[in-house]
């Protein structure tokens, strides 16, 4: 069996941890051949072949690739799927937005957010916010997967596949890119930080966000927030934690002023330690604590940032 | 313009959702279903496209068992102008998969030529994650995916994308497949008068077969089993005890 993975590569620059996450997870199916596409993408490419379990990288350098516009990626991966059993790619949104266009092209159904590999036809994922776990068989010629990054450690180094490159596909000239409104931050990327900070509608404002953000920088942490944080406009929407959200597994979260509605759990309850702090000693987010503190965040937050 | 949104019958996100004692799957006897949220936000877009003057007609279209009418009557009484329910289950535990699911919509594209469809990013019972993107790869279309702005111009779309990294935007040739995400709008509730209007708008009902669009699963649930529950741990009574359990446990 042989596993085409779609490298996370943004930019020009390969997201290493998502990729290398996704890279253990195809390991389990057979030997991996890593697809880079950008319209720079010979570094990420270098990058992706020391991967270790990574046997070939495949790069495919052109302007068409350089905003991960779901049409020609899709077409792209399609004209090479052929020579594999699997093709996979590691559950971000661009993953997201290109492999159920794969499968369809294909004629296959789309397994989503694979967090169990029990052969290569039979597959686990959660469903219902993850309050179920479900076992899948597909009986499709070509598989098409996508991984949940937090069910996977990452890869090591020590891999040094060959890279070779490949001819652009077609352009099927259906989208355009205008923007992308990224914000620069120092701090860890929230998928793969060890330490998470989040916080919640308690929070209150904006501005009331640099607590959070004061005790992230204070561990070194990445922030999240809960969906009605972002819908009230206190954070990005690429901070949201959840089911529709970002899924995380940190070693440590910090949810604070949270209440642990289902949609938020799913995002966050596989973190090794969890601390909640509310002021509402019935908040259900108490129920997955670890370490609970029943408190005013305005108190409880610049005094446990000071004391760290 | 014609505008199609397509919308499943879900179990309502504030239902505590039960797995079977035999690992079957989750049960769904006799629990609240309603619309996926997303959808209703989709079929808000949609409305608020015929309020602007951009469309001209929306039509809902439902998949499942024949009690997704209800579904449908909802959109209906929302602002949506008719109805397609396509019966293609009998049991509620019988979820159709998002191939599927596109094969039907490409089939009710096909008859109806809209030149949008605004499905919902995701169901959040089966959390695919993949119906609307099905759908533009079948029919070739452009595909603007997790939108929270969409302005459509002509014979094209702008649609801002909630990605990883941030926003994206993007511009899609019409016709076009647009899904949903949290920010878009904040779908209105039906009106007493506008429900009752609504019993009296038109459903068409459908089947499968009427499309010649094979719906046996891809995927065999082989079981369904409860997640490893997660106990709760500790109360601590002030900071300098958090402080120093986390560093008991070396995370900080
Ligand atoms: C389709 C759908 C998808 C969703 N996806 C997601 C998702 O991905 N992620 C997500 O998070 N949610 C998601 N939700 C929303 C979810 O259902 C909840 O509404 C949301 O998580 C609530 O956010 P919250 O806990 O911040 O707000 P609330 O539930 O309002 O809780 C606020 C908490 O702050 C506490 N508090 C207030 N003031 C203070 C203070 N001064 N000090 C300490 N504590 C204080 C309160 O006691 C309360 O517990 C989704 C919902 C739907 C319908
Ligand atoms: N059975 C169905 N009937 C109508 N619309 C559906 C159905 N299944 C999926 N959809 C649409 O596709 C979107 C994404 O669903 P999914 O790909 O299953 O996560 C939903 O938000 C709906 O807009």
């Amino acid at each position: 069996m042989a596993v085409l993975l779609l490298a996370e590569v943004t930019d020009g620059k390969l997201n290493r941890d998502a990729t290398a996450k996704g890279v253990t997870a195809a390991k389990q199916l057979g030997e991996v051949t890593v697809l880079c596409a950008g319209a720079s993408c010979s570094d990420a490419a270098q990058e992706a072949a020391k991967i270790d379990g990574v046997a070939k990288v495949l790069c495919a350098e052109d302007a068409l690739y350089g905003h991960r516009l779901a049409e020609p990626a899709a077409a792209l991966i399609v004209s090479l799927a052929g020579d594999y059993s699997h093709i996979a790619a590691p559950a971000t949104t661009d993953a997201k937005n290109i492999m159920p266009r794969v499968a369809a092209l294909l004629d296959v159904m789309v397994i989503s957010d694979v967090s169990g590999i029990v052969d290569g036809d039979t597959f686990e994922r959660p469903v219902y916010a993850g309050n179920a776990v479900q076992t899948v068989k597909s009986s499709d010629v070509t598989k098409v997967v996508t991984i949940r990054t937090s069910s996977f450690d990452a890869a090591g180094e020590g891999g040094s596949a060959s890279v070779e490159n490949v001819a652009a596909g077609e352009n099927p000239g259906l989208s355009e890119w205008v923007e992308d409104k990224v914000a620069e931050s120092d701090r860890p990327e929230l998928t793969s930080a060890g330490i998470v900070v989040s916080g919640g509608r308690g929070v209150g404002s904006e501005e009331n966000f640099a607590i959070i953000e004061k005790l992230a920088d204070k561990l070194g942490a990445a922030v999240g927030a809960s969906r009605a944080a972002v819908d009230s406009g206190f954070a990005p929407n690429d901070w949201q934690v959840g089911q529709t959200g970002k899924v995380v597994a940190p070693e440590l979260y910090i949810a604070v002023g949270i209440s642990g509605a289902i949609q938020h759990l799913a995002g966050m309850k596989d973190s090794k330690i969890i601390v909640a702090i509310n002021k509402d000693e019935e908040a259900p987010i108490f129920q997955v604590a670890d370490y609970g503190l029943v408190g005013d965040l305005f108190d409880v937050v610049p005094e446990l940032t000071e004391k760290l | 313009m014609k505008v199609l949104v397509p919308v499943k019958r879900v179990i309502d996100y504030n239902v505590k959702v039960r797995v079977k004692a035999d690992g079957s799957g989750v049960d769904l006897a006799n629990v609240k279903m309603s619309m996926n949220p997303f959808d209703e936000i989709a079929v808000e877009e949609a409305i608020r496209l015929k309020e602007k003057g951009v469309a001209t007609e929306v039509v809902a279209v439902s998949i499942g068992v024949k009690q997704a009418q209800e579904t449908l009557r909802t959109a209906l009484a929302m602002g949506a102008d008719r109805a397609i329910l396509i019966t293609s289950a009998d049991d509620v535990h019988q979820d159709i998969e998002p191939l599927a699911v596109a094969k039907l919509l490409k089939a009710v594209v096909d008859e109806e030529q809209p030149q949008i469809v605004l499905c919902g990013k995701q169901a959040i019972d089966n959390d695919m994650n993949a119906t609307g993107q099905m759908l533009a790869a079948l029919l070739g279309w452009s595909q603007a995916t997790f939108a929270s702005t969409v302005e459509v111009e002509g014979e094209q779309a702008t649609v801002t994308r909630e990605v990883d990294g941030g926003l994206q935007t993007v511009k899609v040739k019409l016709p076009a497949i647009i899904t949903s995400d949290l920010r878009l709008n904040e779908p209105r509730y039906a009106s007493l008068p506008n429900i009752m209007k609504a019993k009296k708008k038109p459903l068409d009902e459908k089947t499968p077969a009427d499309y010649g669009v094979d719906v046996a699963p891809r995927l065999e649930v082989v079981k369904t089993t409860e997640p490893e529950a997660r106990k709760a741990g500790e109360m601590v009574a002030s900071v300098d005890e958090l402080v120093a359990k986390l560093k008991e446990k070396g995370v900080v």
